[in-house]
């Protein structure tokens, strides 16, 4: 995913002169041919990331379309203040980019997990939060974030995610909820963001589960029309499903639109919603992303 | 090389002073926190406002603008006097909505005001946002100068010291970083609380053009702005060596005013050394 990311930015910056890239030493092997292409845009930062974002925000308030690149927590939470105050209070042009989503880097331990970058990022305001799927999504992304005035978090797996989707491109817009897989008579719908939504699918597949299936993309913000259509599709509910923690991901986000929705008068009936995820813990052993998830309960 | 003469630096002296008054009469109105602190650094203030950046061009927003950050936000009482000295704030507005509800005048350095580049105080920002500014010039062929103006207390803050390796390695020699010395922070004096002298030595190893002065002598500024600019190749600093609180003697070096706004009668004292 990330690969197909760096290298449809690498498409846009051929014309698109203002994009940037800038990464906090981290990107072997993935970002050398925008670094060969584009020396004069593109930075190494070191291993610093508060200067990194600071520094990102400045860049943008000269005209510059930044975008920050670095693993998990660290474009995330290391400097979440210098994305809080520099970046998105003064609606910077800046893109967040983090790499290795949920249990992506698992067997580095929690150190090197990124299951509460959402949460985080998605309480600040001006803050879009990106949540590409594979890397169809990754690449629709990246187009789109390209032509976006101002700040925005997009949270990327690692490498080798399978493609959910059936079309070879996607032309996404902020807020979209995508439909992945769809059968007359199901009457529930499983909605996934991150890189979770291919193993979802292969178990809806696999075990011929009765669930239609979504991709959310954008946990912040999302389309309430189209949420008020999918509840109104599903009359036996809806599953959430994210490799993050529970409180404050993606299936918050939805329970708190559906809420809204509900007391506005928006939802005739309240839908059943039960929310997968990570549940307020470090994972306590070592394993790779498929195993790790077993042991936390992601699976439908 | 730009030499002042005596009666322009008596009126530098004089514009920094009465942006004191008006910060300290700020501060007064609204019982605001950081007055001492203020004090400092109008010297610098009134030689980069009065002799350096072009105002005209920060009214216009032009992008070819000289850049200001102030990185010790929580000072601004004096930063949007001296906006006012030169005409970007309007001084009667800035009276009467500092601090006030409802206003955009925040009493901490903000960007929804005309003029104030970045939103400050909380330490340790503006220094890596000033290397992006600075970076953003130089990529782009501008030739604007980014002056960031930080505390000595602020330097305790790792993220400065990220941002002085950025800038050294990337030779923004249009980046001038200002060191407000005046060796005071929140709980104390600097040496005592986190020491980080010799400061001056600390930044000429981490490969920055240095220039050590009294931050409170006008003249002594402007020489040291001009040997910098007559050089190229490194970031700058100056290490102002400054008093807290100076121009007003009950203030100078006294720890209460970093918090305590001047009372009615302490305010009415103060006016009077300053005038």
């Amino acid at each position: 995913m990330r690969t197909a990311f760096i290298n449809q930015l690498l498409e846009e910056a051929r014309h698109n002169e203002r994009v940037c890239l800038v990464v906090g030493d981290l990107g072997y092997h993935v970002v050398e041919p925008f670094a060969e292409e584009f020396p004069d845009r593109f930075i190494n930062a070191g291993i610093a990331e508060q200067n990194m974002a600071g520094m990102a925000a400045g860049l943008a308030m000269t005209g510059y379309n930044v975008y920050i690149y670095s693993i998990g927590s660290f474009p995330t939470l290391r400097c979440l203040e210098q994305i809080r105050n520099d970046i998105a209070y003064h609606k910077a042009n800046v893109k967040v980019v983090s790499v290795g989503a949920g249990y992506a880097y698992g067997s580095l331990g929690a150190t090197h997990q990124a299951t509460e970058d959402i949460g985080a990022l998605r309480t600040i305001p001006n803050m879009v939060v990106c949540t590409p799927g594979d890397p169809i999504e990754a690449r629709a992304i990246a187009t789109l974030s390209a032509n976006y005035e101002g700040p925005m978090y997009i949270r990327l797996g690692k490498a080798g995610e399978k493609i959910a989707h059936a079309e070879a491109k996607l032309d996404l817009k902020i807020g979209d909820i995508v439909p992945v897989m769809q059968k007359e008579g199901n009457a529930k719908a499983v909605m996934a963001c991150g890189n979770i939504l291919a193993s979802a699918k292969q178990q809806i597949e696999t075990e011929r589960l009765p669930y239609d299936l979504y991709s959310v993309p954008f946990v912040k913000p999302l389309n309430m029309k189209s949420l008020q259509d999918i509840v109104a599709r599903y009359p036996d509910g809806l599953i959430t499903i994210e490799e993050h923690q529970r409180s404050c991901g993606m299936g918050s986000a939805i329970v708190e639109q559906l809420n809204d929705l509900y007391a506005a008068g928006g939802v005739a009936n309240y839908p059943k919603v039960k929310c997968i995820a990570i549940p307020d813990e470090f994972v306590g052993v070592v394993g790779n992303q498929n195993y790790l998830r077993e042991v936390e309960g992601l699976k439908l | 090389m730009k030499e002042l003469k005596s009666e322009r630096i008596d009126e530098l002296h004089a514009i920094a002073n009465r942006a004191r008054a008006l910060a300290l009469t700020l501060a007064h109105n609204v019982n605001e926190s950081h007055s001492a602190g203020a004090l400092s650094m109008a010297d610098i203030l009134a030689v980069l406002y009065s002799e350096y950046i072009d105002v005209e061009k920060v009214k216009a927003e032009s992008p070819e603008r000289d850049r200001f950050i102030l990185s010790k936000g929580h000072c601004c009482a004096s930063l949007y006097a001296m906006l006012a000295e030169v005409g970007i704030l309007d001084r009667d507005e800035l009276l009467k909505n500092f601090a006030q509800n409802g206003t955009h005048y925040y009493a901490h350095a903000t960007h929804t005001l005309p003029g104030v580049e970045l939103s400050t105080g909380s330490l340790g920002h503006g220094l890596p946002v000033a290397c992006g500014m600075a970076l953003g010039a130089k990529k782009s062929g501008k030739n604007f100068k980014v002056y960031c103006l930080v505390g000595d207390g602020e330097m305790d803050e790792g993220s400065n010291w990220e941002a002085i390796a950025f800038a050294a390695h990337h030779r923004l020699d249009n980046l001038y970083l200002i060191i407000d010395k005046n060796q005071m922070q929140a709980l104390g004096d600097t040496k005592d609380v986190l020491s980080l002298d010799p400061m001056a030595d600390k930044l000429r190893a981490f490969n920055w053009d240095v220039e050590e002065i009294d931050g409170n002598n006008i003249e002594a500024i402007v020489n040291a702005l001009e040997n910098l600019m007559n050089r190229s190749g490194k970031p700058k600093v100056i290490v102002a060596n400054t008093i807290k609180g100076k121009g007003v003697s009950f203030m100078e070096h006294n720890l209460k005013f970093h918090y305590s706004a001047p009372k009615d009668d302490e305010l009415k004292q103060a006016l009077e050394e300053l005038a």
